[in-house]
């Protein structure tokens, strides 16, 4: 209860920070749609040439996308823990962050959260919607169910991974480039996986299951029947993954020893 | 004009004391190429050529446009920001040098830098990875090289730009980025320019963007060849050229109206 109410206040007050400067938010989330934007124009462009990739339409590939941009719209508001070794370890900040009576990670998520890329998650819908419909794709009572399922799924997956990666700066100090780098391999995650070599594939499913956040979920959707399996593994995935992650967070923070003064 | 090389040298300097980014910056491009690569290679099918290219350049198209654009990306739109923002421009202005010149050079010895350590020790990975094809033709990589100069030129010239509306607009981070998310698209970098459309060709025929990207590398993927090449470079020129007007422009304007507050 005290979680939820601690949640709410930190969102309360975000709001009244960020409408305090409306242009600047408004160009944020102008330039977060024009990102959006110019991956569908690349979707388009190249099914111009070819009429199926690997055997997957134009409108299923827009569709998985506009299924990828909700988790991530999710993930990337509240999980912006990409400069957490520069701005907590280094800083010395995560000293105060351990002296507030909720967990250190909550409190850092409360901290870091950016409300306004939750607009990616409209965008992303409307993107399903539209794909869904040229598919001809119909809506069965289950659906939205399953949806909010998958969604939570690919959000703690990806909040997973990165939780880890945060986590290196626990055990070596020196700073890393392998947060940009991983954004990066995310986007793999939104093509089909069977276009990668088996290497990739199989790392994209096992080891940084980038997969469950696109194409696997997405798949159910589709009706693709042969990738269903995986479909359902997707919040079976994020659960362990996430688990993983607060765990071996957990265990960082008792060997955090301060830095600064 | 030895002050200007000096700040090349400091530039180039300071980059090499944080070299082991590159390491790690390298292995992101790499990534990059690999998830195009695999992309591409899905989109051909069994296609031998699409838009007069075939499969294995449009690789080399992929690898030799990211790894170009180590060499004439740079933030000094972002760095022009933070020293107007900052105040730190009105002891910019009373030194004895051009402030957009400095910028200018600072961004060249940082490009000369990642063209060394970045892009040339990238590119031999990235063969070595995927299947690319090089040019023998030593008139390519001269053709090459004066198109790359000349998209460092009209990069630089678009983040002056862009940095210069910091004195008007006072916070521009969202523009900043917008005008990165756009010059990746109508560059060429993502795409190449005779994928696309018609209509959209014809419009980004009349735009500066082509001359960042799509140009140098079809010269390097023997995508142009002979006149077309040269047609291309004139086309950057060109663009270098028109592109002073509207910065030095918006510099004499920015000028007069600049307010310092404190110091």
């Amino acid at each position: 209860m005290f979680y939820i109410s601690m949640f709410f206040q930190y969102v309360a007050q975000y709001m009244k920070t960020r409408l305090e400067y409306r242009a600047d938010l408004i160009v944020e989330i102008f330039s977060d749609l024009l990102f959006q934007a110019v991956n569908l124009i690349f979707i388009l462009v190249v099914f111009d040439h070819t009429e199926f990739l690997n055997g997957w339409s134009r409108d299923e590939i827009i569709f998985i996308y506009g299924f990828f941009l909700v988790p991530y719209a999710l993930f990337s508001s509240f999980f912006n823990i990409w400069d957490f070794n520069e701005r907590y370890i280094v800083k010395g900040e995560l000293d105060r962050i351990l002296t507030r009576p909720i967990h250190s990670l909550f409190q850092i998520i409360l901290e870091r959260m950016e409300l306004e890329s939750l607009f990616g998650a409209v965008t992303g819908l409307a993107v399903m919607f539209y794909a869904g419909s040229r598919l001809g794709l119909e809506v069965s009572w289950s659906d939205p169910l399953l949806f909010v399922v998958f969604v939570l799924g690919g959000v703690l997956v990806y909040a997973g991974i990165f939780v880890m990666i945060a986590c290196i700066s626990f055990w070596a100090d020196a700073r890393t480039s392998i947060m940009p780098m991983m954004y990066n391999i995310g986007n793999y995650g939104r093509y089909p996986v069977d276009i990668y070599n088996n290497v990739i594939r199989f790392v994209l499913t096992w080891i940084l299951p980038f997969a469950f956040v696109g194409v696997y979920p997405a798949a159910y959707f589709l009706g693709r029947d042969e990738w269903y399996g995986y479909s359902f593994l997707t919040p079976v995935i994020g659960l362990v993954f996430f688990s993983l992650s607060v765990f071996i967070w957990n265990e960082g923070v008792k060997r955090y020893r301060g830095a600064g003064n | 004009m030895d002050k200007y090389i000096e700040m090349i040298r400091i530039r180039f300097l300071m980059m090499l004391a944080y070299r082991t980014n590159y390491y790690t910056g390298i292995l992101i491009y790499s990534i990059n190429i690999g998830a195009y690569y695999f992309l591409w290679n899905a989109i051909y099918g069994g296609k031998s050529e699409i838009e007069g290219l075939s499969a294995i350049q449009m690789t080399t198209y992929v690898a030799v446009a990211w790894m170009a654009r180590a060499f004439y990306f740079n933030n000094i739109d972002r760095e022009m920001a933070t020293e107007i923002k900052e105040g730190k421009v009105a002891v910019e202005l009373i030194r004895p040098y051009n402030y957009l010149g400095m910028k200018t050079m600072q961004g060249l010895g940082e490009g000369i830098f990642r063209l060394f350590f970045f892009s040339m020790p990238g590119m031999v990975i990235v063969a070595l990875i995927f299947p690319i094809e090089f040019s023998a033709d030593a008139a390519t990589w001269g053709l090459f090289a004066i198109s790359i100069v000349l998209s460092f030129l009209i990069n630089t010239q678009l983040n002056l730009l862009t940095g210069i509306t910091t004195f008007f607009l006072y916070n521009n981070t969202g523009l900043i980025r917008a005008k990165r998310v756009l010059i990746d698209l109508f560059s060429g970098l993502l795409l190449p320019i005779s994928f696309f459309p018609g209509w959209a060709q014809e419009i980004m025929g009349f735009l500066p963007f082509q001359g960042i990207s799509y140009i140098p590398s079809m010269i390097f993927t023997n995508g142009f060849t002979g006149s077309e090449a040269v047609e291309g470079l004139i086309i950057q020129a060109a663009w270098v050229l028109i592109l002073v007007i509207p910065v030095q422009v918006l510099w004499v304007i920015a000028k007069k109206q600049l307010i310092i507050q404190g110091g």
